[in-house]
Order: C-alpha cells, then structure tokens, then sequence
C-alpha cells in the first residue's frame, strides 16, 4: 500500500525547509536580484496602469477628459476599487504611525481603536496563543502515536483524512458554542488556531520522531537505553529539522484561524474584523492596507521561526 | 506442531471477535439506555464499551499475532472502530449529559437534519463546490501550470517569479476575499476567483520543481534524438513532472473548498455553503451548521481521493506506486 501523501506532508516537502524570506534571500546571494526585482517593477507598473480601466465607471472620473488627467483622479480616489499602491501606503502609515497606539478613557490608558496595530495586536494574541497550544498538543499526540501502536493505527487514518476537509469551516461553530458558555474575546480565535496548526505539528513530528532508521535504534538498544533515553537521546533531536518546517507551515495557518475567526461574529477588533468593515462600508483602501498588514505580520511570524531553526540548528551542530 | 501454530493463531482471532462483539453489544445498550434515560448504569455501560473496544484495537493492532486476513484488514479496521467508538461517545455523552444542541448537536441529530434537508444541502454544494470550487481550482491551476512553463521557457522569469510565488504562498491570501466580492459581484464568480488566486501560487511553485526533475541523463538522450522542446515537454518531462503536479492539484483541492467557503462570508447570494454556516450559527442552529460541514468533508475527502486514484493511473511508474 503506497503512502499517500497528506496535504500537509506535501506543502511541507514542497517548500522543505527554506522559508519564503530565505527563498528570496538566498535568490538574491545567487545574483536573482534583477530578475526579482524587475518582475516586481512589472508588477507594481501594471497595477498603476490597472487603476484607471478598473475604476473608469466611478462618477469621481466621468468628466474628467485627457489621460493624465483621468489617472491624476484614478491614483487618488477616495473609495477606488483599486487604489493605488502608494494610496495604500500612505493609509498604511496614517492608520500605524500616524494615529497616537493609546488613548485616554475613564478606565485609564487603552490601545486606541483608530490604530492598525491594535487590530495587528488583537490578531496576533490569538494566533501566538493558538499555534501555542497547538504545537504542544500537537508534539504530545506524536509522542503518543510513536510509542502506542495501536493509537497509531487508529489515529493517522483520520489525521491524514482530516487535511483533505476544509476544517477552517468549523470556525464558527467554535465561536457560537464557547460563546454560549460564555467564552468570548481572545480565547475561542485561540482555539481555532491552535486545532488548524496542531494537524502539522503532529504529522510532522511523528515523521520526524519515526525518522530514525534501524541501525540508530539497534545502536541505543545495544547500549541498553531506556524509551525515555531513546527519546530524548535521538527521536528528538533527530526530529528538530522537521519540527522547524512544520512550525512554518503550522504559525501561517495558525494566523489565518485567527482571521477567519474573527468573521462570522463581527468582531470589533482584529484585522478580520477590518477586513469586514471595511467591506460592509466599501473602505477599499482600508481593507488593501489590513491585507498588507497581514502579509507584513506572516512574513514576520515565519521569520522569528526561520530565526530560532537557524539558532537551534546551528547550536546543535548542522553543516549548512 | 502444525497443530500448535493454529492453536496460537486460533487465539488472538477468538478473543479479538470476543472483545470485539462484546464492545459493540454494551455500546448499543449504552445507546438504548441513553435515549430512555438512564443514570448510574449507564456511566458504568459507557465506560465498559469504550475500554473493550479500545482493547480490540490493541488486540487488532499487533497484526503479527494475527492471521493475514485480519492483519491485512487492521488498516482499515482499527481506524473504522476508533471512528466509531468516537461518534458513540459523542452521541452518549450528548444524550446522556443532556448537552444542548446549540453547544453540540448529537451525531443522530446531525444525521436527521443531513437527511430532511438534502434538497437545500445539494443546491448549496452545487453553488459552493461546482460552481465556485470546481472551476476556481481548474482555472488557478491551469494558469498556475502555464505560467510555470513560461517561467520554464524563460529562465529570467523562473529566477524572478519563483521567489515571489514562494512569498505569497506563505500569505494569508484568503483575506482578497472582501475585495474580489466587490470587484465580481456577490454571486460565484468572486468566490471562483478567490480561489484562483489561491491555487495559482502552489501550482506554480510545484510545477516548475517538476518540469526541472527529469535526469540530466534522459534529457541528453532527446536531446540526441534531435527532439523539439515541445516533444521532450510531452515526452520526458511532463510525464516525470506529473508526481509534482499532483501534489499541487491535491493541495490546491483543499485550498478551493476552503476558499470557496470562507469566501461566502463575506457576501452571497442566499446560498452556498459558506452561507449556510454562517447564517445558520446566527440562528444557534447548530444541527443545519454540522450537516453543512458533514457535506463539506464528503466533497473534500471524494475530490482528494478521485485525485489519488488517478495520480496512480497516471504515475504508475512512480516507486511509491509500484509494488
């Protein structure tokens, strides 16, 4: 019986162990720096010529004669369906910098509303908090798998099932029912995140802790080592590097749980929820910088990870 | 000792089926015990069922021990009653505990909404699956696929879209969904090209890995034939690219459900399964949110292995295919 490959397992062996941020570094080591930044220049000049046909039908535009002029209008529109990339910037700026991070309420000091990192905050505190959980749930379900047989066999059918459903769906479920016991705010995101990056790390490290082949197993048994020892001796180390690329794969998803769940409620704070207003009040500009927002916060996340693999790794000794 | 051997072997068999039948025998008691009412003894009942028939997993699972028969079924079996065992306890314990539906529908309350309401469930699958999933994914990964050959064409392309792809494939690029929905309207086509976006990117990562992995060796044989770029591409390295671009057409399967799904979100026509769910956990009706998500996995889980099964027609040569 071949083994199928899971989604997951896929995604992970498709991007191996560089992280999008090394992608594009060590590109641009092996002198990939034009072309990446040409097919970039491409990209941005298309979408400034794309603001005009794209927003032609708003009534800002329909008697505005001559092509300068009309894009003068179309790169400064109030609500454009597609603004302009310094558009975006600049709101970017004004909703981060520019707006005081605290205001002044009867309560004292609180992380001002009007402020994009707030919202940034609101998200990132549940997606830390999930992929959290997550990871140790995650890391105990693969321990427990690789020394019980039969919960191996009961368990890694459904896992490697499960990534073939859309779960995220579940998300509201979550909210709904921890909201009717009461539990609102930070924690039922948290568990959304934590359910959608634990299937990762699971599959990932019971790879990882099995990955040591015989010969390594039959070494420690000669030197009479306990489970214990063979453990913590050689499946853990030898499942570091797994680890690691789970961990990316696990933190990316992990920040998409928290947004989607911040949807189906109508949270008040949270890029999702400035996704979602700004959509219901036709902010366009709004939701392209809560987008650019969240890429800049998933580049991040996955950098602190790609950080600690390199720290980790190098303090364990690997030859790059 | 032919005698012994089946002895030993005649074992194992009698007290996995006894272990087994005696599970599922206090399971069903515990079931009807539930659904009257009953107190202290069921508790007891429920507790016996789950450790009987987590024991004949681990009878079932030390397959070595077995007769081929048997072992050749654990892989299936043990999964199966593990499955079982769960939906049981989901049941009792909702039954039993009195749990209320808004929190945790029982699995037989789920089944009786999926049943009474397959007429609605269908036509929101149609909307949602064939209409936005279906062609989205078929789309994204067309263009994902011919982009990747371009990048193939021109390698000043491949050196610059490819850490590019890579980036994006790391975003959470289901947040486009309020801007599509307002570019392509409420209905389908903006959750189709939700999807597009998604299964662009993993498509086009895989692929160019894939059109790069037929050998050095094999590519100087057709190059030695005198063969055109067009017929090495059919006859070498599209077939040896294939394993690649399975793996991202099954990716990208559970990338457009959830696309197509959570797309629905933001804005929709009065159908679709993302509808559903979200105005269904609105009205607390939870029954009508899990019956969606039942259907949703049903599709999931059939689109994937409709993949498999023909990733193994086409990759047949491949080692993980061959016996």
């Amino acid at each position: 019986m071949p083994a199928i490959p899971t989604t997951t397992s896929a995604r992970l062996a498709a991007t191996g162990t560089m992280t999008p941020f090394a992608h594009v570094w060590s590109g641009v080591r092996r002198g990939a720096l034009l072309p990446v930044a040409t097919i970039a220049a491409i990209i941005l000049a298309v979408w400034y010529l794309a603001c005009l046909p794209m927003n032609r039908d708003l009534p800002q535009l329909a008697h505005v004669d001559g092509l300068i002029d009309r894009y003068r209008v179309a790169w400064s529109l109030e609500r454009p369906l597609l603004p302009a990339p310094h558009q975006i910037a600049t709101e970017l700026f004004a909703s981060t910098l520019g707006t005081p991070l605290l205001r002044e309420t009867a309560d004292g000091m609180v992380l001002n509303p009007r402020n994009l990192f707030t919202h940034a905050w609101v998200t990132v505190s549940a997606t830390l908090t999930g992929f959290v959980i997550g990871l140790i749930l995650g890391i105990a379900l693969a321990i427990a798998i690789v020394h019980i047989n039969a919960l191996r066999m009961s368990l890694m059918p459904w896992i490697v099932a499960s990534q073939t459903v859309p779960i995220l769906a579940i998300a509201p479920i979550i909210i709904v029912a921890l909201g009717s016991m009461g539990i609102v705010g930070l924690l039922p995101k948290a568990v959304i995140s934590a359910y959608l990056s634990f299937f990762p790390v699971t599959i990932g490290m019971t790879k990882g802790f099995a990955s040591p082949d015989a010969m390594l197993l039959d070494l420690m048994r000669t030197y009479s080592a306990s489970p214990t020892e063979i453990f913590l001796k050689l499946r853990w180390p030898a499942a570091i590097p797994m680890l690691f690329s789970s961990l990316k794969v696990s933190i990316s998803i992990s920040l998409v749980g928290a947004i989607v769940g911040e949807l189906p409620t109508g949270a008040q704070a949270g890029i999702g929820a400035r996704l979602l207003s700004g959509s219901y009040y036709g902010q366009t500009v709004q939701i392209w910088s809560a987008l650019t927002m969240a890429a800049i916060m998933a580049s991040l996340l996955i950098a602190v990870i790609a950080l600690a693999e390199r720290l980790t790794l190098n303090a364990m000794g690997a030859r790059p | 000792m032919s005698n012994a051997q089946t002895a030993t072997a005649g074992n194992p068999v009698m007290r996995l089926v006894a272990v087994l039948a005696l599970g599922t025998a206090v399971a069903i008691a515990a079931l009807l015990l539930a659904h009257r009412g009953a107190g202290g003894l069921l508790a007891l009942a429920v507790i016996v069922a789950w450790a009987a028939l987590w024991y004949a997993n681990v009878l079932w699972s030390r397959s070595q021990s077995l007769p081929n028969v048997l072992a050749s079924l654990a892989g299936k079996g043990v999964p199966l009653v593990f499955g079982l065992t769960l939906v049981f306890l989901w049941e009792v314990a909702c039954v039993g505990l009195k749990v209320p539906s808004v929190l945790l529908p029982a699995p037989s309350l789920i089944l009786h909404k999926l049943l009474s309401s397959l007429p609605q469930l269908g036509a929101d699958f149609v909307q949602t699956f064939v209409r936005a999933a279906l062609p989205g994914w078929l789309i994204g990964s067309a263009t994902g696929f011919a982009a990747a050959l371009a990048c193939d064409r021109y390698d000043f392309l491949r050196r610059g879209l490819l850490p590019i792809g890579n980036f994006v494939s790391a975003l959470p690029i289901i947040g486009i969904a309020p801007i599509l929905v307002m570019w392509f309207g409420f209905d389908w086509q903006s959750k189709a090209a939700v999807v597009v976006v998604m299964t662009f990117f993993p498509m086009l990562v895989n692929a160019v890995v894939g059109l790069s992995a037929a050998g050095r060796i094999e590519r100087d044989l057709m190059h030695s034939y005198g063969a055109s770029w067009l017929q090495t591409l059919l006859a070498l390295r599209l077939p040896a690219a294939m394993p690649f671009l399975f793996n991202a057409l099954k990716i990208n399967a559970s990338l457009a459900l959830i696309g197509a799904i959570v797309a629905e979100f933001f804005g929709t026509p009065t159908l679709g399964m993302g509808f559903r769910i979200s105005t269904e956990v609105g009205r607390m009706s939870l029954d009508m949110v899990w019956a969606t998500i039942v259907v949703a996995a049903v599709a999931g889980s059939t689109f994937f292995g409709v993949l498999v099964l023909i990733e193994k027609k086409v990759t047949f040569w491949h080692p993980s295919n061959r016996r």
